[in-house]
């Protein structure tokens, strides 16, 4: 039982971005800060195999060593200062190591100084709505109707046929890559929150505030997530779709719904 | 008046307990009282645990199988919170009243009536909840956590989940006020503060903590409900109210509570490692200052729940630091058990297995904790089964496994029999393999990316999840172990009055099982003599 939990703690340091059914950890993701969380993330999970190597190993020599069944004498010992002292000032140390990082990498998610672009994400029970302030263009983005249709309960599909079963959308959201992209999050009615993991970004969208999220996508692709706080009776089938584009694709995007779509008010 | 209090001693030289349902719905007898808080946590575990089955049921393979979307959050809310305030928090008090006066030397709780009434409450308060599960618009579904404006959705069960509450907070309350003042009152003279053993120390810093957040739960849940019912907007934006401070209150609250459900849980195995290791424990003082430093902390920390919300920055540092700062008295307590154990002479009953593996198992719990209070890296975790498998680890083979160790370790002195060891250790190995078959696979999925509370996910998330749900089939039929070891607990050979070999403590020095009534008068010299130094 031990030696399974430690060795899968091992094996997960090593199978950094796998990504099919045994994936092991974090992605690493497509943006400069999804990278430093993944930093943040595998240093602390360092330190506490480190830790967890001394203290189980010390536990575990004691379990064969020191048995009555070995024949030995219990020693009589019950405290030691100095003990105390060092482990405690030892673990403050390590816990000051890990803080600095961390810190530096808070400082640089809030900032979210002279973005490109800014879309506003409204959660509703039970999509999402993405208004683009500036490129005049707004829509819902709801789970893709394959998926829709194999969800029911005992629906008879099967959902290893269904193409990115609960994480696919009728609309995803398009951004530019290599833009830096600013989110303003809200909500029409209960709190839900925006993630999507290989951004990094996970923000609760509550009604009556607005908060505030950004990144800049280095990579093209698609990227999927899901709503991250319970909203009620389809709090899973709500998923996030973000496409990453080149800054052409974009705007050729941009130009063919601008034409198709019914018009909508313009940025306030 | 001396008189009085003569006769009434000479009436109850001879005085067993009273006959039939009355000896039970009217006690003020502390082990009577303490029996019946452990029966009922232990069918509230079942009660949970089947919940928990249906849960892991419906999520062993994608696609939607047996339930609805909308009672599979009846199940995870009510789970939760049938676990937390009807298994863990009930079994801890059941223990505490058992224990504390025999290991104090004290006749009985300081308010035996009021005992009876903070026992009685609990049946009558999770009968109504239940109910809800009969009601239109099914039981609560937004989360244990209730957070508004979601839990306004609620149907007719609303009122009915806020006046369940506030009963289960009553309950606590009392038994909270009962065990301060036995503790700091009805000691036997020689035992001073810091002669106490580390269960009763323990039992003392978590009563405190409860008369300190309980009413807290409570104003909470109350303005739920005058938003609901009474036209206030404490919660609605559209009002000029907040739904992020019912977070803040809530988590004011929730934090010391996990603390509530962890604390007795320390002092269970620093009774047990000790006296399975025939050594005494490392550091008893240093024990004592790093549980009341956990308890101090435990107040500051509570918007690490809420790292999501969008704080300020100098928030998230303060809370991220604060929180990490708990990982130092934590792990000084994980050293002064390995500490005791060293050069101990030890043995493995089933009361120390479930320790051992308490330390093993709760420190992984403590290191994914660690993991959590990274405010960057939490971006990544809140929310996902990541977090869920950190407060399973703390929670099951944390506080349940030592609620298990706790009740093996003094069975024994309840009903003056052994049980069986065989049966016990089965239990043990049965629950530990299943339990991490159960919880471990969940870091990965939430690693992954899959959400927590959602009935359906895609399928790269299958196989953890299928692995997670045999898990929790064999870890739930592994307690049917237990139950077999509870009902032939009579059958064992007798116990001697000092069960375990290397065990210290006034409890010890009354006979197997306890007399109905224990120290009326107070011991004297064997405090001296159970005291290790």
């Amino acid at each position: 039982m031990i030696r399974r939990s430690f060795l899968s703690l091992l094996a997960l340091g090593f199978a950094s971005t796998v990504k099919a059914d045994w994936a092991l950890n974090m992605p690493t993701g497509i943006t400069d800060l999804s990278v430093e969380t993944y930093n943040i993330h595998m240093l602390v999970f360092w330190w506490c195999v480190a830790i967890g190597i001394v203290v189980f190993g010390v536990m575990i020599v004691s379990l064969f060593r020191h048995r009555k069944s070995q024949g030995v004498k219990p020693a009589t010992f019950s405290h030691s200062t100095t003990a105390e002292v060092i482990w405690t000032i030892i673990p403050v140390v390590i816990l000051m190591l890990i803080a600095i990082p961390v810190a530096e990498t808070m400082i640089k998610l809030e900032d979210s100084r002279d973005p490109d672009m800014s879309i506003v994400v409204t959660a509703y029970q039970w999509k999402w709505h993405y208004k683009y302030q500036d490129e005049g263009i707004a829509f819902y983005s709801s789970l893709a109707p394959s998926s829709r249709d194999a969800r029911r309960k005992q629906s008879g599909v099967d959902p290893n046929g269904v193409d990115n079963y609960l994480r696919e959308v009728d609309r995803p959201l398009v951004v530019p890559r290599d833009a830096k992209v600013r989110l303003l999050l809200t909500s029409n009615d209960v709190v839900h929150s925006w993630y999507v993991p290989e951004l990094a970004i996970k923000k609760d969208t509550i009604p009556g505030i607005v908060n505030e999220a950004w990144f800049k996508a280095k990579e093209v692709g698609t990227y999927r997530g899901q709503c991250a706080e319970l909203c009620g009776k389809d709090h899973g089938y709500m998923p996030i779709v973000v496409e990453v584009v080149e800054p052409d694709a974009f705007q050729a995007w941009v130009d063919a719904r601008k034409e198709g779509a019914p018009k909508v008010a313009s940025s306030q | 008046m001396s008189t009085t209090v003569a006769d009434l001693h000479d009436h109850h030289e001879d005085h067993g307990p009273a006959k039939g349902i009355g000896r039970w719905l009217f006690s003020t007898n502390h082990k009577d009282i303490g029996t019946m808080y452990l029966v009922f946590s232990l069918t509230m575990l079942f009660v949970g645990g089947a919940m928990a089955l249906v849960i892991r049921s419906e999520l062993a393979i994608p696609g939607l199988q047996f339930v609805h979307p909308e009672f599979f959050n009846s199940m995870t809310t009510m789970h939760a919170l049938i676990m937390v305030f009807g298994a863990v928090m009930p079994a801890f008090v059941g223990l505490a009243n058992w224990m504390i006066p025999l290991m104090i030397g004290a006749p009985d709780m300081a308010l035996p009536r009021m005992n009876n009434w903070s026992f009685w409450i609990l049946p009558v308060a999770f009968s109504i909840l239940l109910s809800t599960l009969f009601m239109p618009g099914g039981a609560p579904a937004s989360g244990w956590t209730m957070y508004p404006p979601l839990v306004l959705q609620t149907g007719n069960a609303f009122p009915f989940l806020i006046f369940s509450i506030h009963l289960m907070g009553i309950s606590s309350i009392m038994g909270a006020i009962n065990v301060i003042v036995t503790i700091i009152n009805m000691r036997a003279p020689e035992m001073t503060l810091l002669k106490m053993p580390m269960f009763v120390w323990t039992w003392l810093i978590t009563a405190y903590l409860l008369l300190a957040v309980m009413p807290v739960l409570a104003g909470a849940v109350t303005m739920l409900l005058t938003d609901q019912f009474f036209g206030t907007s404490f919660f609605l934006a559209a009002g000029g109210g907040d739904p992020v401070m019912f977070q803040h209150i809530f988590w004011f609250f929730g934090h010391p509570e996990v603390y509530i459900m962890i604390l007795p849980a320390f002092g269970v195995v620093s009774e047990i490692i000790p006296t399975f290791s025939r050594k005494p424990l490392f550091g008893h003082d240093s024990m004592v200052y790093a549980a009341a430093s956990i308890a101090f902390l435990s107040f500051i920390v509570w918007a690490h729940h809420m790292f999501t919300v969008g704080m300020p920055l100098t928030g998230q540092m303060f809370f991220m630091f604060a929180t990490m700062l708990i990982a130092v008295p934590t792990g000084v307590k994980v050293f002064n058990w390995v500490a005791t154990m060293w050069r101990g002479a030890m043995t493995f009953e089933t009361p120390m297995l479930f320790s051992l593996a308490f330390v093993f198992l709760f420190t992984i719990g403590g290191f994914s904790g660690l993991m959590l209070a990274a405010a960057p890296a939490d971006i990544q975790y809140h929310d996902t089964y990541f977090v869920v498998a950190h407060f399973h680890y703390v929670l099951v083979p944390g506080s349940i496994f030592a609620i298990m160790a706790a009740v093996y370790y003094w069975l024994p002195k309840w009903t003056g029999h052994m049980y069986n060891e065989t049966l016990g250790k089965a239990h043990f190995w049965a629950s530990t393999i299943f339990v991490n078959l159960t919880f471990f696979p969940m870091h990965f999925l939430g690693l992954a990316g899959m959400p927590r509370r959602i009935p359906d996910y895609s399928t790269q998330f299958t196989d953890f999840n299928t692995v997670a749900s045999i898990g929790a089939i064999g870890f739930g039929l592994s307690q049917l172990i237990f139950v077999w070891v509870l009902v032939t607990a009579y059958r064992g050979e007798k116990a001697l009055d000092r069960v375990w070999e290397g065990s210290h403590g006034l409890e010890w020095t009354v006979p197997s099982p306890a007399p109905y009534h224990t120290f009326d008068t107070p011991p004297k010299a064997r405090i001296a003599n159970e005291a290790f130094e």
